[in-house]
C-alpha cells in the first residue's frame, strides 16, 4: 500500500496531477470516493478559457487583466499569470490526448465569450466540455496503468512532524477502514457548495470532504467566505439553466412580468439583482418564450428536456421559474505557488485549494483552466518532492472504530437541510454580520448536538447512510470556516457582499486565512 | 403512489401526497423520511454523471431522468456484481475499456480537425458511462469475456479521430470478443440516455475491419454471407 505519491480524488485536476506525476516518474495511487468520471468536472459546460493566437484580437496579457479585475484585489499576480501563460499548452495537451473540442470552419478550436471576458476566448465541446475534458483524461489514466481505487472514503490525512504520510480511508465496498502510506499527498476534492445543500447546483458529492480532513490535520484554509451563485438555476431543484439561454436573449422578469435588470451583466450583479427582488416577495422567472420553438430545441434542447423534468413546464410556452444558488466556492485550501500546502508533502489542487486565481469572484471558464495548468504543477512538484524523500513511513496507528452514534434522537438529514436553508437564507448573495454571527451560534449548537446524531442503517457493507452522515459532519466544520471568513471581512469585495459595509475596504486587500481552531492567521 | 424496490427481497414503499416528481428525488425521500438503509448512487441530477443507472420495469434508466409513476418496479443493472439494493460495482467499466485499448495511442501534435472531421465522433464522446447499456446486452449472460457496448463505442470514438495514428492495433484488439461478438440486437441503442447507437459504431468498425482484411470468424470461408447479408470476405 506504498507509492511515491497518493492523489485523493479522480476529477480533473486529480486525474491530470495523477498524469503528470506519472510522466515525472513517481509511482502513483489515485483514490476517489466515487468514480471518476462521476466527478464535479463533468457539469462543466462552459469552456476552459486560453488565448490560442496572440494578436487575433486578444492577446495573454488581457486574460491576465480580465482575471485581476474579476478577482476584486484578491488574485496573486503570479499565479494568475502562470494561468494565462500556460493556457495555450493546457489546450494544446488536452488536444493532443483526445478532447473532442469543437472546431470552427477555418479548422480551429472553437472559442466563445464568457462573462467578463474581453474576447472570445472559451474553448468548448459543445455543451459538455468538461465531461468530455474528464473522459478522455480517464481514458489516457486507464492507458498508463495508474491505479485507481474506487468508492473509498477519505477520513484523515496520516501525519508526523507536521509532514504527511498517507491517508487513511473508509472502504465503502467492505466497510473496512484502510491505510495507504505515501511520500507525498495530493488533496483534489472539490468544492464545498453542497453546503448549501439543495440550493446548489452542484453534484451531492460536493461535501468538502478534503477541506474539512486536511484543516483537522493542521492545514490552513483561505478565502472561504467566497462563494459564486449562479443567477438561473431551475426554482425547485436547483439545475443549472446555462447562461447560454441569457446570452441568446433571454429575458429575466419578475411577478409582475417587468425585467428589472440587464440580463447580461456579470453573474454577481444579476444574481443580487435577483436577491433584491426577491427579498420583496417577487417571484422570478426566465422567459425565453419569444426565441421560439425552432431555436430552443437546436440551441438550448438540455434546458427544454430539464425544465419538463424538474419544473413541469414547457419553456417554449411557459415561464421559467428560476433562483440563484450557490455554483462554485473560491476559498479552501491555503496553498503556494507550488500548490503545495504548510504541511510537508501535502498539496492541494483544483476547487478544493485557494491557489488564488479566482480571488473574489471566478471568471467562467478558469476553473477548467485551473485543474489543467496547477494538475499539472501540483503533480510535477509533488513528483519533486517525493524524489527528495528515501524512506517511507508506515505507522501501525490503525484504529479501526469510527465511533458513530448508531442510536441517534436528532435526525442530521433534517438538520442538513435546515443547514442549507440558513445558509441559503443568511449566508448567501447579500450579508450583514448579525445575521452571520446568529448562523455561527447555530451551527456551534448542531456540532454540539451532533453528538446526538448518527446512523439508523448497522450495514458494514456499502452503508451510504454512514457516507452521508461522514459528509454532514464535514459539512458543518466547512459552514463555520464559512462565517468566520465572512465576519471578519467587514467590507464588501466581488461574491461577498455585507449590507452593513456595502463597499471595497483597502483594508481588506489581504486573504482571511484560518487555522483549524478558527484563529484568523 | 406504491413502488417496489428489489432489495435482498422486493420491497414496497408507500408515499402519500407526492406526484410528478423523478424516481431519484423519490429514492432520496424514502431514504431520508423512511428508511435510512435504502441504498442507491446519485450525483449530478443532470444527466452527465451516469450515477443513478438502474432497472424499471426491467428497462435501463436514469432515475434523475425518468418521472416515477405509480407501480413501478425498481431493480439494479443486470451484468454487473451487485453491492448492495440499488447499487453495483462498476469496476468493469475501466476493465473493459482498458481490454479495449479505447484511447489515442500517441500524443499527435499539429493536426488539424475541420468541423465534419469534429462532427464524426462528436455523438459517441457524449457517452457517460452509466453502463445502461452494458445492462440492456444479451451477450454478456453467454460471453463475460465480450468487450461490450460501451467500450466498443469508444474505440469507435478513437478510431475514427484524424488524430489517431495508429487504428490498426485497436481493430486488431476489438477481432476477439469484440464486433464480431454482438448479434446486433439493437437494446444498447433502445437505453442509452445520451441517444448513442453502440451497435450502428459496431457496424461501422465490422466495414473497417472488413476493409483492413478481417472477417467475422463464425463466417471464415471466403465469400460467405454474415448475417445481415452482406458479403464477408
Amino acid at each position: 500500500m506504498k507509492t511515491d505519491v497518493l492523489i485523493i480524488g479522480a476529477g480533473g485536476a486529480g486525474l491530470t496531477s495523477a498524469l503528470t506525476a506519472h510522466e515525472n516518474g513517481a509511482t502513483i495511487k489515485i483514490i476517489t470516493k466515487e468514480y471518476p468520471t462521476r466527478a464535479q468536472t463533468s457539469m462543466a459546460q462552459g469552456g476552459i478559457n486560453a488565448v490560442l493566437e496572440d494578436n487575433n484580437g486578444d492577446s495573454i496579457q488581457s486574460h491576465i487583466q480580465n482575471t485581476l479585475k474579476s478577482a476584486h484585489g484578491l488574485g496573486d499576480e503570479e499565479a494568475i499569470n502562470l494561468l494565462c501563460t500556460k493556457a495555450p499548452d493546457a489546450i494544446q495537451w488536452l488536444d493532443s490526448i483526445g478532447v473532442s473540442f469543437s472546431r470552427t470552419q477555418d479548422k480551429k478550436i472553437a472559442q466563445r465569450r464568457l462573462g467578463g471576458a474581453s474576447a472570445p476566448r472559451a474553448c468548448y465541446a459543445q455543451d459538455y466540455t468538461g465531461l468530455k475534458v474528464l473522459h478522455t483524461l480517464y481514458d489516457k489514466t486507464i492507458q498508463k496503468n495508474i491505479e485507481i481505487l474506487n468508492e473509498r472514503y477519505l477520513l484523515e490525512i496520516l501525519t508526523q512532524n507536521n509532514s504527511t504520510y498517507g491517508v487513511k480511508v473508509l472502504n465503502i465496498r467492505s466497510g473496512e477502514i484502510e491505510e495507504h502510506y505515501a511520500k507525498s499527498v495530493i488533496i483534489a476534492t472539490g468544492g464545498y457548495s453542497r453546503v448549501y445543500d439543495k440550493h446548489t447546483t452542484n453534484s451531492s458529492a460536493s461535501t468538502g470532504d478534503g477541506i474539512a480532513v486536511a484543516l483537522k490535520a493542521g492545514a490552513l484554509v483561505s478565502d472561504m467566505e467566497f462563494i459564486q451563485f449562479h443567477p438561473t438555476a431551475l426554482k425547485n431543484s436547483s439545475i443549472l439553466i446555462s447562461e447560454s439561454a441569457r446570452g441568446a436573449g433571454g429575458y429575466i422578469l419578475n411577478s409582475k412580468g417587468e425585467r428589472f435588470t440587464d440580463e447580461l451583466l456579470p453573474r454577481d450583479e444579476v444574481a443580487r439583482a435577483i436577491h433584491n427582488e426577491m427579498l420583496q416577495g417577487e417571484d422570478i422567472f426566465l422567459d425565453i418564450r419569444h426565441l421560439g420553438e425552432e431555436f430552443i430545441d437546436k440551441e438550448l434542447p438540455q434546458e427544454r428536456k430539464l425544465a419538463k423534468l424538474y419544473e413541469n413546464i414547457d419553456p417554449v410556452y411557459d415561464l421559467i421559474p428560476i433562483k440563484p444558488v450557490a455554483h462554485y466556492t473560491m476559498g479552501g485550501i491555503d496553498v503556494d505557488r507550488y500548490s503545495a500546502t504548510n504541511i510537508k508533502g501535502l498539496y492541494a489542487v483544483g476547487e478544493c485549494a485557494n491557489q488564488k486565481v479566482h480571488g473574489a469572484n471566478r471568471l467562467g471558464g478558469n476553473s477548467l483552466l485551473e485543474l489543467i495548468v496547477f494538475g499539472k504543477e501540483a503533480g510535477k512538484n509533488s513528483a519533486l518532492y517525493a524524489r527528495t524523500i528515501n524512506y517511507f513511513k508506515q505507522e501501525e496507528s490503525l484504529s479501526n472504530e469510527l465511533n458513530i452514534n448508531k442510536q441517534p434522537t436528532i435526525d442530521f438529514y433534517k438538520i442538513k437541510e435546515e443547514v442549507g436553508d440558513i445558509f441559503y437564507k443568511d449566508v448567501s448573495i447579500i450579508r450583514d454580520k448579525k445575521s452571520l454571527q446568529l448562523t455561527l451560534d447555530k451551527i456551534e449548537k448542531f456540532i454540539q448536538d451532533s453528538e446526538n446524531m448518527g446512523i439508523t442503517d448497522n450495514s458494514k457493507i456499502y452503508n451510504t447512510n454512514l457516507i452521508e452522515f461522514l459528509e454532514f459532519k464535514n459539512i458543518l466544520t466547512i459552514s463555520k470556516f464559512i462565517l468566520l471568513g465572512a465576519i471578519n471581512r467587514d467590507e464588501s469585495r466581488g461574491a461577498h457582499f455585507r449590507s452593513d459595509a456595502p463597499t471595497q475596504n483597502k483594508l481588506f486587500d489581504k486573504h482571511i486565512i484560518i487555522d483549524k481552531n478558527g484563529e484568523v492567521q | 403512489m406504491k413502488i417496489t424496490i428489489q432489495r435482498e427481497t422486493p420491497q414496497e414503499f408507500e408515499i402519500q401526497d407526492i406526484d410528478n416528481i423523478t424516481l431519484l428525488s423519490l429514492l432520496k425521500h424514502i431514504k431520508t423520511t423512511q428508511d435510512n438503509s435504502l441504498t442507491f448512487n446519485s450525483g449530478c441530477r443532470s444527466s452527465v454523471c451516469g450515477s443513478c443507472s438502474m432497472r424499471v420495469n426491467g428497462k435501463e434508466i436514469l432515475a434523475c431522468n425518468y418521472k416515477v409513476q405509480d407501480g413501478d418496479f425498481i431493480e439494479p443493472l443486470k451484468n454487473l456484481p451487485l453491492l448492495r439494493d440499488l447499487v453495483v460495482d462498476m469496476e468493469n467499466i475501466s476493465v473493459k475499456n482498458k481490454q479495449a485499448t479505447a484511447w489515442l495511442s500517441s500524443i499527435t501534435q499539429n493536426i488539424s480537425l475541420s468541423q465534419e472531421d469534429a462532427k464524426i465522433n462528436e455523438l459517441q464522446s457524449d457517452c457517460i458511462l452509466c453502463a445502461s447499456c452494458y445492462s440492456a446486452c444479451p451477450v454478456f449472460s453467454v460471453n463475460e469475456e465480450f468487450i461490450g457496448p460501451f467500450s466498443l463505442t469508444r474505440v469507435w470514438k478513437y478510431v475514427s479521430d484524424k488524430r489517431q495514428n495508429n487504428d490498426k492495433e485497436m481493430i486488431e484488439t476489438i477481432q476477439t470478443n469484440g464486433i464480431w461478438s454482438c448479434t446486433l440486437c439493437n437494446e444498447c441503442t433502445l437505453v442509452c440516455p445520451q441517444n448513442i447507437s453502440s451497435k450502428a459504431d459496431i457496424e461501422k468498425l465490422r466495414s473497417q475491419s472488413a476493409m483492413a482484411g478481417y472477417s467475422d470468424p463464425a463466417f471464415n470461408s471466403f465469400g460467405s454471407f454474415g448475417f445481415d447479408g452482406t458479403p464477408v470476405f
